[in-house]
């Protein structure tokens, strides 16, 4: 059964002590300055329900809605808050008791969560319709003919931020196995992701790459559902739960020394399948050994010594700058390891990024639920990554690259966006050009 | 209880319908502080962005006999801000502006919102320093800093909030608008009235505007752990470096359930498996600095410390004392409920003190972890307690009741530094003495006679 919030175990809710140090962490608050927009404020309006003196409202679905999700009050709070699990049980509460009002969301939460983001075939299907859509000239029509005004609100902000689709996705360009040249040290299972496959399976295949060049022997299952990420994080547990077992029949975790996700987002929730299954005997043993091998691929090369690439992945010196995902530094506490990744390569400078682990406003689908501040979390954070005057900015998160990029756009800024990985896997190639001289 | 009509709309009329919150939802965030069990939903929030607004509320309160408590960021720890039912709460939070900074006189201006970290951020900009560094300053406001005089680490060197309040801009109980105290290093005119209003926990007027002085920042700082197998060891550690004249800039202590907690949260190497540790810290010129730390170091090791260690460098030493500052709220990874407590007697007393707290808790069968500015006397007993257990409550309330009597047998005082609030009025009457006390509720008479500004705090 899913718990809602008077059925969880009220040690999560009584875990606050509303101390109020996750005030300055909280993007929300900081910008109204309002309790009830803030972790202790939320977790408050949590704790009314559990207690009875509040029902599940429209309000409290407006608010859980406001809330990024961003998880930086995890990072920030000394009591030891689970913010993530009382965020996915609030929602999924508000799903079950339909605080929620409209037709349109609940169509396009039944094309997307319900369809979609469950059936990989039906996913690519999508991405090559939109890929054609995109590069047939069929897109810049409809722009200047105005067509996109007639699309409903929530689509028509939808639209320019839409990935450009990948010219193959992840499955054509990586094996279902792979091989090290040199001696295999590892064997290990790689994850392409939605967005990740669709949009930037260039970055799967540097992941896949540079596991490679670490002498690890990549498993890439060709045809991979969503790991439930989204579904979780927008109150379909049941859903998340399907998605769960099928990722733990397709990679089953005693097989691998390590499971490999390159998203932040992704990371977060696929290292807590074990707390998702725990209600499932079949599953609950496998999910928890599924959970402990679960890595970051930033954290992975850092565990295994990863090895320095002797080549610059740049013709000139550069500059680079990190934008930490929130998912990776407040959902997996990966703060450290991609900076190492980017220390490693000849050639750049890593500058540090102001606030660099303060959401960028991507948030899943905030961007598109909540325009206004996605948008001033953006313009925060270009103004950040432009007074770095770094050439590159560095992040680890399809969601992030994509809000970013438009961000730096719409600020008319030259400056790169780029997986840490792909710069690793760069400088490796470019290893390769040197000795084949 | 709602809020009428005619007041919702005059206070919407003043501030702007935006800034007055009356949905469940809104205001039911504002039910609480930073203090553990006490908890009342007010009838609205509003925010002013002005004293004029601020004056505006309190008037149109004044006039229907509303009560008013002033909020800051919701901080406190002695249940200050947390509301009445029938109660208005001002919060202060969009009045953050940090006026300017006077580097010719060492002074800052700001308004009551501005968050304290971010005063003395712009001290340092000066090369100025603003040192009390309440455990919340990353969000605490100076007004809130101000009502309460709060404390922090440093106060064994740099005193309190007090120390450093020059001036204030008062909204009295009627409305009116009141300035006290001046930019002048000495000022004898009159009753130095701003005092008054220093801890007067937002029951004689509203803080809406602060003149601070500041003090240059000092140019080399070194930070210690000293390590111990027992409690008693490390507080005459603390005895004896008063004794021996060093004034250093911090001496915490943490017992070991605190240092483990913290270590648990921040990692940032502190030890867990010794009774206690001394965070000591030593600033000023460079060379004082290093004569301190040694002659720190050297009593520490007299007096049975297993190992001090050093702090590599600044950020390793602001990683502790950040770690330090959060040791209340990590202390709630333990239990359900943590009851802090901020008892405090004479530095002579201490030893006695700390083991009178161990032995009160063994006997009670309680879980006690206590930390705190050892230097300064200042203790922080934290319960860690489940307010759903009532038994184990009835039995925390006998504890403290005991730990609060010891206290005053030692000369020693219920608050150092957290202010009365609603959590400490129990024993308030038998610190002060019947005249005093009395003195103390004509003063509020005098000032607010109405008793609509925070009822119920320090005395009913």
């Amino acid at each position: 059964m899913t718990a809602t919030l008077r059925t969880m175990d009220y040690a999560v809710l009584q875990q606050c002590m509303h101390c109020g140090m996750c005030l300055p962490s909280c993007p929300t608050y900081d910008t109204t300055k309002r309790e009830r927009n803030s972790p202790r404020g939320r977790i408050a309006l949590m704790r009314a329900v559990a207690d009875g003196d509040l029902e599940v409202t429209r309000e409290l679905a407006e608010e859980m809605s406001y809330c990024l999700g961003c998880l930086a009050c995890q990072t920030a709070c000394p009591a030891g808050v689970n913010y993530a699990e009382l965020f996915e049980t609030a929602r999924s509460d508000i799903e079950i008791q339909g605080a929620h009002p409209g037709v349109e969301r609940k169509f396009w939460r039944a094309v997307t969560l319900g369809f979609l983001f469950v059936h990989p075939r039906a996913l690519r299907a999508a991405g090559r319709l939109l890929r054609a859509y995109q590069r047939t000239g069929l897109e810049t029509l409809v722009r200047r003919s105005g067509f996109v005004r007639l699309l409903p609100p929530a689509l028509r902000r939808l639209e320019p931020q839409t990935p450009r689709m990948a010219p193959a996705f992840s499955n054509a360009i990586i094996a279902a196995r792979e091989d090290p040249e040199g001696p295999a040290r590892y064997r290990v299972a790689l994850l392409t992701g939605c967005i990740q496959d669709l949009g930037f399976s260039d970055v799967n295949r540097d992941t896949a790459d540079v596991l490679l060049a670490n002498g690890c022997v990549v498993f890439t299952p060709p045809l991979q559902p969503c790991c439930g990420s989204l579904h979780a994080h927008n109150g379909d547990t049941e859903r998340a739960r399907q998605l769960a077992r099928r990722m733990i029949e397709l990679m089953p975790p005693d097989r691998y020394d390590a499971i490999i996700t390159n998203a932040g987002g992704c990371g977060s929730h696929l290292r807590r399948y074990g707390p998702l299954l725990e209600d499932d005997p079949r599953y609950r043993d496998r999910a928890h050994a599924w959970d402990a091998k679960v890595r970051d691929v930033h954290e992975w090369l850092a565990s295994i010594d990863c090895r320095a690439p002797s080549a610059a992945p740049f013709a000139e010196p550069t500059t680079v700058t990190y934008h930490e995902s929130c998912h990776l530094v407040h959902g997996q506490k990966i703060s450290r390891q991609p900076r190492a990744v980017l220390r490693l390569l000849p050639g750049v400078s890593l500058v540090e990024l102001p606030e660099s682990s303060w959401c960028c406003g991507s948030a899943g689908i905030y961007a598109i639920t909540q325009p206004e501040q996605a948008d001033a979390l953006l313009r925060r954070k270009t103004g950040h990554v432009v007074s770095t005057r770094a050439a590159w900015v560095a992040t680890a998160n399809p969601g992030c690259h994509l809000q970013i990029a438009r961000g730096l756009d719409a600020a008319g800024a030259s400056v790169g966006i780029v997986h840490p990985v792909s710069l690793l896997a760069r400088a490796y190639r470019r290893e390769d050009g040197i000795t084949n001289q | 209880m709602p809020l009428s009509q005619p007041i919702a709309d005059g206070l919407a009329a003043i501030v702007g319908p935006a800034s007055v919150l009356t949905k469940l939802e809104d205001v039911l965030p504002y039910s609480f502080d930073g203090t553990a069990a006490l908890r009342q939903r007010p009838a609205a929030v509003v925010f002013p962005r002005s004293v004029e607004d601020v004056a505006g509320c309190v008037k149109l309160a004044a006039a229907h006999s509303v009560p008013i408590v002033t909020r800051g960021s919701g901080t406190g720890l002695s249940g200050g801000s947390v509301p009445q039912s029938d109660s208005l709460v001002l919060c202060l939070a969009h009045m953050n502006a940090i006026v300017g900074v006077d580097p010719r006189n060492l002074t800052l201006r700001a308004q009551a919102g501005a968050i304290t970290q971010a005063i003395d951020e712009a001290a340092a900009r000066h090369g100025l320093f603003y040192p009390p560094d309440p455990g919340s300053m990353r969000i605490s406001t100076i007004g809130g800093n101000v009502a309460e005089n709060s404390g922090g680490l440093r106060g064994l060197k740099y005193g309190v909030t007090r120390d450093y309040v020059m001036a204030l801009e008062v909204v009295l109980a009627d409305g009116q608008i009141a300035r006290f105290g001046s930019p002048c290093v000495k000022d004898v005119a009159g009753y130095s009235m701003k005092d008054l209003f220093v801890g007067s926990e937002g029951t004689l007027g509203i803080i809406t505007e602060v003149l601070l002085r500041l003090v240059p920042r000092p140019a080399a700082r070194r930070t210690m752990l000293a390590l111990y197998e027992r409690i008693e060891d490390a507080a005459e550690t603390v005895s004896a470096i008063i004794a021996a004249r060093i004034i250093p800039c911090t001496l915490e202590f943490l017992d070991q359930v605190t240092a483990r907690s913290v270590e648990e949260y921040a990692h940032v190497g502190l030890p867990t498996d010794c009774a206690a540790v001394l965070l000591m810290e030593t600033d000023g010129h460079p060379a004082a600095v290093a004569d301190e730390a040694e002659r720190m170091a050297a009593i520490a090791r007299d007096h049975r410390a297993r190992e001090v260690r050093v702090a590599r460098d600044e950020i390793e030493a602001l990683a502790l004392a950040s770690a330090r500052r959060n040791a209340f709220a990590a202390l709630a990874r333990r239990r359900p409920t943590t009851i802090l407590e901020d008892f405090t007697v004479p530095r002579s007393e201490l030893a006695e003190m700390v083991g009178f707290i161990a032995e009160t808790a063994r006997g009670f069968g309680l879980q006690i972890g206590t930390f705190g500015h050892m230097g300064d006397g200042n203790l922080h007993p934290t319960f860690l307690t489940d307010e759903r257990d009532e038994a184990e409550m009835a039995r925390v309330h006998l504890a403290l009741d005991v730990i609060a009597k010891k206290t005053l047998a030692l000369g020693g005082t219920i608050t150092g530094e957290h202010g009365v609030g609603l959590a400490k009025k129990a024993w308030l009457r038998e610190q002060m003495g019947d005249s005093s006390f009395a003195l103390m509720k004509q003063v509020k008479r005098a000032i607010d006679p109405g008793g609509l500004l925070n009822p119920g705090k320090i005395f009913d």
